[in-house]
């Protein structure tokens, strides 16, 4: 059984549409701005969406629902996707997510910081008759939700899902990846020799996955999410969870790395994330293949960020688009690797979006067009 | 078909094993109890000190199901109700006031409830399939779809399916491995009783 991606929508700093996303990072923008937190943080460089501009977009939505933030850019999110796939009784909502509604501990609220309390309220909100599956799996989460997506729909459990990702720009996540020393005093440079370390972002976005065939959508032909049990904070120098989940993506989708014609890789722009990668991509022979990071067009969406530069991925896709990868200038890995300095057209039939992320986690997934 | 092979359950400092009781620990305590159990174990490993409670518990779970098993491709689906709620107040604590301003890195990295995953997956060498679930309560009907899934697909040859509870003070993990043969079939009916 074959599993189809049909619709998608972003919530971002750079659009609320799919098509305004795309046409942004098209055009150059970046989101990653200096902006001030709080008197213990202070100033960073970050993506963080206009409150104003999304107030104004939600009310063309619901004009008196008042819930947190997350739930609003959830049903933001998820509104125009619902709107063109409307809910069945068989429907599943799967949400990738982080942190959720964490924001709600610095105001004393615990209750209101459990996941599931959030996605049950969006599950009602939009009708759903089925328990929500809920991905908190660090920063592969939005891969691995279209992976699961797939892999219950094939399992018969259900015919169709929507997966939603969000996450928030919020003191609690700033302060602990400068506790880290992770973070970029500049817009980040993903494997440029100069990169030194992350921007966070905050994004929503959502698709709709099925298991019916439309010649317009994509077909989810691999995926694999392979540990790699090497440390928790720090990935694997080898790259051997990364290569594992590739290899297994490319199995399953019985291509090989010559039929790769573009990768969406993770790139943070820390020195071992990115290093990691590129042993990765060599080892598997796809050094040549041009590939992309988008974190200096939207910084680190933690739990979105795999959703969302997947649906970036597949308006590559559809367009033969090559997006430019924002920020580098000169190789900066130990090894080389083809990343994208130029917007060029190329025709794309079959493309790799990865992800990595703490825990040691990662996750691989070969995305195919119809037509 | 595929059965259960081994399930734990571990709450109130006392550790059932296949349904029976294997350990009554004198203390409820949780931070008590995990450190004798885990000192009862033939199996050193100093990291065990550093985890945050939910790993600690995830540990422990996993090292009774796993402590004699050979095979390494074995998928680990945790999942729970509060992610990782009880470390995250710690690092709020951290951070709630400006005048005591004290982020640790050593606290942060527990903020993410997959890290319980990572330590299993490091601890028993396990380069496979994992994904952290999290659910108001345990969700029998899409995880024995999904278990059978991995196994039937050959996506793993054995999966480890864990919920793990570890909130202010309570603690719950009912832990059980799914393979071809076993004692118990893989059913709705058994896993209900299993993670009750």
């Amino acid at each position: 059984m074959a599993v189809y991606i049909h619709s998608s929508n972003c919530i971002s700093p750079l659009g609320f549409t799919t098509k305004d996303n795309f046409q942004a990072l098209l055009s150059g923008r970046s989101a990653i701005e200096k902006i001030f937190i709080n008197d213990a943080i202070g100033t960073i460089y970050a993506g963080t969406i206009n409150n104003q501009l999304f107030d104004a977009h939600f009310q063309s939505i619901d004009t008196h629902f008042n819930g947190s933030q997350i739930e609003k850019l959830l049903i933001a999110a998820l509104y125009s996707v619902i709107k063109e796939h409307p809910v069945k009784p068989d429907s599943v909502l799967i949400f990738s997510t982080t942190k959720g509604n964490i924001s709600a501990l610095a105001a004393n609220q615990l209750n209101d910081a459990f996941i599931p309390k959030t996605i049950h309220n969006i599950n009602t909100y939009f009708g759903f008759k089925t328990e929500p599956v809920v991905i908190s799996n660090a920063c592969v989460s939005g891969v691995m939700a279209l992976s699961i997506a797939k892999r219950l729909i094939e399992s018969g459990a259900f015919s169709n899902a929507f997966v939603v990702a969000a996450d928030e720009l919020t003191p609690f996540v700033i302060s602990g990846f400068q506790s880290f020393q992770a973070m970029s005093n500049e817009v980040c440079k993903p494997y440029d020799k100069n990169r030194n370390g992350i921007n966070l972002g905050e994004a929503a976005a959502a698709v709709y996955v099925s298991d019916t065939f439309s010649a317009n959508a994509i077909t989810i032909a691999g995926e694999a999410n392979i540990n790699d049990a090497n440390h928790i904070s720090g990935p694997s120098r080898t790259g051997e969870g990364l290569v594992l989940s590739i290899e297994k993506a490319l199995k399953e989708a019985q291509k090989t790395t010559t039929d790769i014609d573009y990768i969406s890789a993770h790139g943070t722009a820390t020195l071992y994330n990115d290093e990691m990668e590129a042993i990765a991509f060599n080892r598997m022979q796809l050094q040549n293949v041009p590939l992309n990071s988008l974190k200096a067009y939207y910084g680190h969406t933690l739990g979105a960020s795999g959703l969302l530069e997947s649906i970036v991925a597949i308006e590559s896709l559809k367009t033969n688009t090559l997006v430019p990868s924002l920020g580098f200038k000169e190789q900066g890995t130990s090894q080389s690797i083809n990343i994208i300095t130029k917007q060029e057209q190329k025709l794309l039939k079959t493309i790799l979006k990865t992800a990595s992320g703490f825990g040691g986690s990662n996750s691989a997934i070969v995305l195919t067009k119809n037509k | 078909m595929y059965s259960v092979s081994k399930y734990i359950h571990i709450e109130n400092g006392i550790i059932f094993e296949n349904g029976k009781q294997i350990v009554d620990s004198n203390t409820t305590d949780f931070s008590e109890f995990i450190k004798q159990v885990y000192r009862n174990f033939e199996h050193i490993y100093p990291k065990f000190y550093k985890m945050d409670d939910l790993c600690k518990l995830a540990y422990i779970a996993s090292e009774l199901v796993l402590k004699d098993e050979t095979e390494k491709d074995i998928a680990l689906l945790f999942s729970n109700n509060e992610g990782s709620l009880d470390t995250d107040n710690k690092h709020q604590q951290s951070i709630q006031n400006s005048n005591a301003y004290f982020p640790s890195p050593a606290v942060f990295v527990y903020t993410l409830p997959n890290i319980a995953i990572g330590e299993v997956s490091i601890r028993h060498q396990l380069k496979s399939e994992s994904a952290f679930f999290i659910a108001s309560e345990y969700q029998t009907d899409y995880m024995h779809k999904y278990t059978e899934h991995l196994l039937r697909t050959n996506k793993a040859k054995k999966v480890l399916c864990g919920w793990v509870h570890c909130l202010n003070g309570a603690y719950k993990a009912c832990f059980y491995l799914v393979e071809t043969n076993g004692i118990l079939e893989h059913n709705n009916q058994n896993i209900k009783q299993i993670t009750k």
